[in-house]
């Protein structure tokens, strides 16, 4: 298991990389791992989510008047 | 729109807004007017191609789109990055043993900042505050809507470099947010 052990700030460099690329099946394991027994990090998670739904508002909303 | 005059008074009215993006896109006012100059004569050469779409700043922001794509390939190599975007947020943001330093903030219902105008507001402010190349970059990925292999050969940058760049703005999108929205700001009424 210690393989697959993540800091907080592993676990938020791949969240992020999620946005643009597939991680790997162990890295997509490792999260889910941290993400069930850390605090803090879930609320990242929410926060990236909130962010990717920002940026589709923002461009419905940049296209209409 | 049924007359070319109306068409001409229309997209002068739409302009400021169509240079807005194209600035945020392109983080040079001279390409920005250029992109905005050619959307604008594109959409007066052929108005038949909006007769029956619902909006005309739909269409023109589709327009413009396409443009800012061909800025950013003819002005690819002089994209440089400033000092300003090899800054790491991760420092202030995780101790040494990579814990975070302060836990992140739950942003609650995303509905209901996502509703707001303002919230829209805030986010392009944050947006513009991004280093010149970080913005451009979240812009193509985000607003564009480019994937990355597209906007690594559009540039000639590795995955790897453009996987940095993404993550360093997104870290600070998050914080200017968090700062200038989610921190103290005033929310108005659900």
């Amino acid at each position: 298991m210690m393989l697959l052990r993540r800091t907080c700030k592993e676990v938020t460099h791949l969240v992020l990389q999620a946005e643009d690329q597939a991680l790997p099946w162990r890295e997509r394991l490792a999260v889910r791992l941290h993400l069930m027994a850390c605090q803090a990090c879930p609320r990242f998670v929410a926060q990236v989510r909130l962010m990717r739904k920002a940026s589709q508002r923002w461009r419905d909303y940049s296209e209409s008047d | 729109m049924s007359t070319a005059p109306d068409l001409a008074q229309a997209l002068q009215a739409l302009r400021p807004q169509l240079l807005k993006y194209a600035r945020l896109q392109l983080r040079n006012p001279a390409w920005a007017e250029d992109a905005v100059s050619d959307t604008l004569l594109a959409a007066l050469e052929k108005p038949q191609a909006f007769a029956g779409q619902s909006q005309l700043k739909t269409w023109l922001v589709g327009i413009l789109k396409h443009k800012l794509v061909d800025q950013i390939r003819r002005h690819c190599r002089e994209l440089a990055s400033t000092p300003e975007d090899g800054i790491d947020l991760d420092e202030e943001l995780f101790q040494a043993d990579g814990h975070w330093r302060e836990s992140p903030q739950d942003w609650g219902d995303p509905e209901a900042a996502l509703r707001q105008l303002e919230f829209m507001r805030v986010l392009e402010a944050c947006v513009e505050q991004l280093p010149g190349q970080q913005g451009r970059l979240f812009m193509m990925r985000e607003w564009l809507e480019l994937e990355t292999e597209e906007i690594c050969k559009v540039l000639a940058i590795s995955p790897t470099n453009l996987w940095v760049m993404l993550h360093r703005a997104r870290l600070r999108l998050r914080d200017c947010l968090q700062l200038n929205w989610f921190a103290g700001a005033p929310k108005p009424a659900r």
